[in-house]
């Protein structure tokens, strides 16, 4: 048997100076080189461009470390991704990894591997556990505190009528010699495809609601133009604080800059990107416009303070004409807002209009919302569900809702074969 | 005093299967029963498998035991229930003439070198040091042996009921095992009480059989055991009658009187096996139930009513019987009743099925809180298997859940305990598509030979087979068009692509018959060709197990211990530590089946166990 190469951010939460993606397994140095486009001497730091393995685009240009087995954390074939920190960055390179057929890690399955390959000693273990205990009690506690327990509410209803289905395809399997069951046709129950398909819909609800992430990390807003538009200024005034360096010298803002705020009690992370410029930069710089790239593209929303029309296209962008007291500038002619940092013009509606925006991509109050693994999960129990729709051998499709029960357990805590056992014989007259 | 290597109290399905195995194995057995005569009884229904029950007979099979042959000797219906869906959820069922099963059982125990018949009680264990070191019999002899296997069934404090009536034992006309059973509460066993029932026999002469449907016995000639001899007796039919609003209305007026009602019996009875008193109690809306009327034997006119177990007074079971249209002229022979027993709750048993408190000794069969002669039988091979392992020093191959529905219920036992008698089903098994009754020794009897308990006559067998299979995996290498196929008279779908003939039998239209002129010369055996399909038509759900199973036996690999302390270990609820303790998983993969226990948890146990280890 093969084992899966895992990976995760190992680093703390996200956005940060930088995060570090740790992968491990069998095809580590694989997934190294098909990013990075070649594999670095061993346990000695690199800069690399990480390109995505489909269509080549960079993602990141970062430290990168190649760490074989079997001498190193985990005991297997390790590489470290040093990403710069922003939230887009990782979850494009992580998606890049899921491309590859890489999985994202259990909790605790680097220390799972550490220790079956002995990599980890007493004192560590002793420290670990400590770890993994604060990890179980905040689970518990973040879940408790998850709009009143309407998900774990929503999981309990599907659990039951997904168990009410496995229980009416079991008794056709397992009973199928006793009067009360339906007798020994090779068909599934009446109705049962309907009822797996109002299942997946159900679940699809809520897989479409806004994610708990936005509302946990900020709504994401970049600010993007090309040098001296005014970014760092409308940066600041946004954030009301210094935290951004001003100058009037092109090109200041050689770093993305991330600064979270809360506007109206709603949570934002804005960010000031490097001027979008060209030509004539060093090659710090030049990293730092990427990255604005980068950035610019996986935002929630993109701020454009450059010349009209010439900036990223979509809902997500608006059109700003900053520096609106500034007689120097073009004007544009169709802005969205008009706003002077320097004279408060403007920004004021802005600032509404940005709560506003980020509201409704954001979970309402009171309602729910998943994070990525209560995500994955529902989203594995659907597609489980899906094909249980298509299923035509009730045995087929009782493995798929197993499956689906397995991902449901996962979310809850075991619900065993028992609990489907006691829906059946709650439901059928059985034995002779 | 005598010397054996293992002592198997009990001569029913477990005991037959433990002191067979132990002796194929090499060691010296005595199976000390009541009644030598009795040995082999079936004591409820006369057939043998069934759903899940089926998988358990072929899994006994494939390490050479004794109930599948003998069920062949002894079977004159078969029936292939399911037959029409997918071929892990078809369970073998036969019916035997109970009298011919039991012969063939007797025979196999006479043939077994090394295996010795004593008949008398067991009164007592005797102990040496902590351990089990043999048996005190009611005559006072003693029989010393290095392990013993209790497989007592429902003897243990065995008490009948029937209406107002109580009767001591274990059977009917058999007396119960009660100074043991007072041996084991002064032990301070966890025990407890489970209750079961039977039906009352009818004379089939006196049937109207011509007003009833009729069952044959299936015309294809599956065997239980590959090694089966065919169709040896003649086959007979069953009937089946139907209850009706009448029989419930009688069964409704004698409820006061039936000590499942009265507040007599309290032990959990079966829920997928209920008194037709509970069937009329729990679904009062049903207009009837159904009764298979199944013959017990070819010169024997009882006949066994599956379906109205009871434990209502005689006058009340024959007004009953006879308000069912066929059965108004019906003579009760035997009255049913329902009966009460010790067992053992399973959790302070190993996966080998030994007792953790006392070494030595190993518990199999009703005893330990399943029902019928399948789970038992199971029960006592594993429990052979190992008592024989200890004696002999010799290791026993790893069965888990993936490759065995007998480890399944085990598994199950140990962990969870049980609330009701427990049977097998094949809901239980997470991994049925991999587990079918057909492959029952493709999957188990590598392992059977590793354990060395297969005679030469399935040890050729199995050559034979696996020589076939090889020179056929070699053939569907081979490579072809959809147009060849075609061709050669399969219509697949012409992509163009070509295909190894092994992909191609993931096709449903494609068979190994129709694969034949790829295969060379000589006819494959038709069930070695079923389950080489029907491997191929579950290679992709198979496929998609793997990580799961990756993970199972990963974690199989990480033992906790008998002394394992939960509650030291940081990270777990005041519930999940109270849980485990009363479980006690032996390893981390186990750990993970206790209800309650999360990701988090196990790796916090995983720690705690390699730092232990350390």
């Amino acid at each position: 048997m093969t084992i899966d190469t895992i990976f995760a951010l190992s680093s703390g939460q996200l956005p940060a100076a930088i995060g570090v993606m740790r992968i491990s397994g069998p095809q580590a140095g694989l997934a190294l080189e098909r990013l990075a486009g070649r594999l670095p001497s061993p346990r000695r730091a690199g800069v690399a461009a990480l390109r995505h393995p489909d269509h080549g685009e960079v993602l990141d240009r970062t430290l990168v470390l190649w760490l074989p087995g079997p001498h190193n954390a985990t005991g297997e074939d390790c590489a470290e991704l040093h990403l710069h920190g922003g939230r887009a960055v990782a979850a494009a390179v992580e998606e890049a990894l899921l491309a590859l057929g890489l999985r994202r890690a259990e909790p605790g399955e680097f220390t799972r591997r550490a220790f079956a390959n002995g990599r980890i000693d007493l004192a560590e273990a002793e420290g670990l556990a400590d770890l993994l205990e604060a990890e179980t009690e905040l689970q518990r506690r973040s879940a408790q505190a998850m709009a009143g327990g309407a998900l774990s509410r929503a999981v309990e209803s599907w659990l039951q009528t997904l168990l009410g289905l496995s229980a009416r395809l079991e008794a056709s399997l397992d009973f199928a010699d006793e009067g009360d069951v339906d007798d020994g046709e090779a068909t599934l129950p009446v109705g049962f495809g309907e009822a797996c398909t109002r299942l997946v819909d159900d679940l699809g609800e809520w897989l479409s609601r806004p994610r708990a992430e936005p509302l946990r990390e900020g709504y994401r807003v970049v600010l993007a133009g090309p040098p001296n538009a005014g970014k760092s200024t409308l940066f600041n005034a946004l954030v009301e604080s210094e935290a951004a360096i001003i100058s009037a010298e092109p090109g200041t803002t050689r770093d993305v800059l991330v600064q979270g705020v809360a506007l109206a009690g709603v949570p934002f992370s804005f960010v000031d990107t490097a001027g979008l410029r060209e030509e004539g930069v060093g090659a710090v710089e030049a990293i730092g416009i990427a990255r604005a790239r980068a950035e610019a593209e996986r935002a929630d929303l993109v701020l454009w303070l450059g010349p009209e029309g010439e900036g990223p296209q979509g809902p997500h962008v608006w059109e700003i004409a900053a520096q609106c007291d500034r007689e120097d500038q073009a004007a544009k002619i169709a802005p969205m807002f008009r706003v002077s940092a320097r004279t408060g013009e403007g920004l004021g509606t802005l600032r509404e209009a940005l709560v506003e925006r980020a509201r409704s991509a954001m979970p309402a109050p009171g309602q729910a919302a998943l994070n990525r693994r209560q995500h994955d999960l529902l989203d594995q129990a659907q597609a489980a569900l899906r094909s249980a729709c298509l299923e035509r051998d009730p045995l087929l499709a009782a493995e798929c809702l197993r499956l689906a029960r397995q991902a449901f357990d996962a979310l809850t805590g075991r619900a065993d074969t028992e609990a489907m056992l006691d829906a059946l014989f709650g439901r059928f007259c059985i034995g002779k | 005093m005598q010397q054996f290597d293992v002592i198997v109290v009990g001569g029913g399905h477990a005991g037959v299967e433990a002191a067979a195995v132990a002796a194929r194995m090499g060691a010296r057995i005595a199976l000390v029963s009541f009644d030598p005569a009795m040995i082999g009884a079936m004591s409820c229904n006369p057939a043998i498998g069934g759903l899940g029950k089926g998988h358990l007979v072929r899994e006994v099979d494939a390490f050479d035991g004794i109930m599948a042959r003998a069920a062949d000797a002894g079977a004159i219906h078969y029936r292939m229930l399911n037959r029409s869906k997918g071929s892990a959820v078809q369970g073998p069922r036969i019916q035997a003439d109970r009298r011919r099963f039991r012969a063939a059982v007797q025979a196999a125990i006479a043939a077994q070198d090394g295996l010795t018949v004593i008949g008398g009680e067991v009164v007592a264990l005797q102990m040496e040091g902590g351990r089990a070191a043999g048996v005190e019999l009611a005559n006072g002899t003693c029989l010393g042996a290095s392990a013993v296997v209790l497989c007592t069934g429902t003897f243990l404090g065995g008490r009948l009921y029937r209406g107002e009536e109580r009767m001591e034992g274990g059977r009917i006309g058999e007396a119960a095992a009660h100074r043991l059973a007072q041996q084991l509460r002064d032990a301070a066993l966890p025990m407890a009480r489970l209750k079961t029932g039977t039906p009352p026999r009818l004379d089939g002469r006196t049937i109207d059989w011509g007003r009833l449907p009729e069952q044959p016995s299936d015309p294809e000639p599956w065997t239980m055991s590959p090694l089966g001899k065919g169709r040896v007796l003649p086959q007979v039919f069953c009937g089946i009658a139907r209850t009706n609003q009448r029989t419930h209305e009688i069964i409704r007026g004698g409820l006061d009187r039936s000590p499942l009602f009265t507040g007599a019996i309290e032990a959990q009875g079966p829920r997928y096996c209920p008194s037709i008193e509970d069937k009329i109690h729990r679904f009062g809306d049903r207009d009837g139930h159904q009764i298979f009327l199944e013959p017990e034997g070819l010169d024997d006119h009882t006949v066994y009513p599956n379906g109205v177990s009871t434990s209502l007074p005689t006058d009340v079971q024959i007004a009953m019987m006879r308000s069912v249209e066929g059965l108004e002229q019906v003579e009760v022979t035997v009255p049913g009743y329902a009966v009460e027993y010790d067992h053992i709750d399973p959790r302070a048993l190993r996966s080998s099925l030994e007792v953790k408190a006392i070494p030595g000794l190993f518990f199999a069969g009703q005893l330990n809180g399943t029902t019928g002669y399948e789970e038992a039988a199971a029960q006592g091979l594993v429990a052979g298997l190992h008592a024989a392992g200890q004696v002999l020093g010799r290791e026993i191959p790893l069965l888990d859940r993936a490759n065995s529905y007998m480890a399944v219920m085990i598994d199950d036992l140990t962990l969870h305990g049980v609330s009701e008698p427990y049977r097998m089903l094949t809901a239980r098994a997470e991994y049925r598509l991999r587990l079918r009754a057909n492959n029952a020794g493709s999957r188990l009897t590598p392992l059977a030979l590793a354990a060395g308990c297969v005679g030469p006559e399935r040890r050729e067998w199995f050559a034979r087979r696996e020589a076939e299979r090889a020179r056929i995996d070699e053939a569907l290498t081979q490579t072809a068009t959809p147009n060849e196929l075609t061709q050669a008279g399969m219509a697949v779908r012409a992509d163009g692509a070509r295909r190894s003939l092994g992909e191609w039998l993931r096709f449903p239209e494609v068979t190994l018959a129709g694969l034949s002129p790829w295969l060379g010369e000589g006819a494959i055996d038709p069930l070695l060709a079923e389950e080489m399909e029907e491997d191929a038509a579950y290679a992709p759900y198979l496929a998609r197990q793997e990580a799961e199973l990756r993970d199972l036996r990963a974690s199989e690999l990480v033992a906790l211990g008998d002394d394992f302390p939960f509650a030291d270990v940081p990270g777990l609820s005041r519930e999940m530590v109270e849980r485990l303790a009363q479980a006690r998983p032996e390893t981390l993969a186990a750990a993970g089946r206790v209800p309650g226990i999360t990701p988090a948890a196990l790796a916090s146990l995983l720690v705690h166990a390699r730092r232990r280890a350390a």
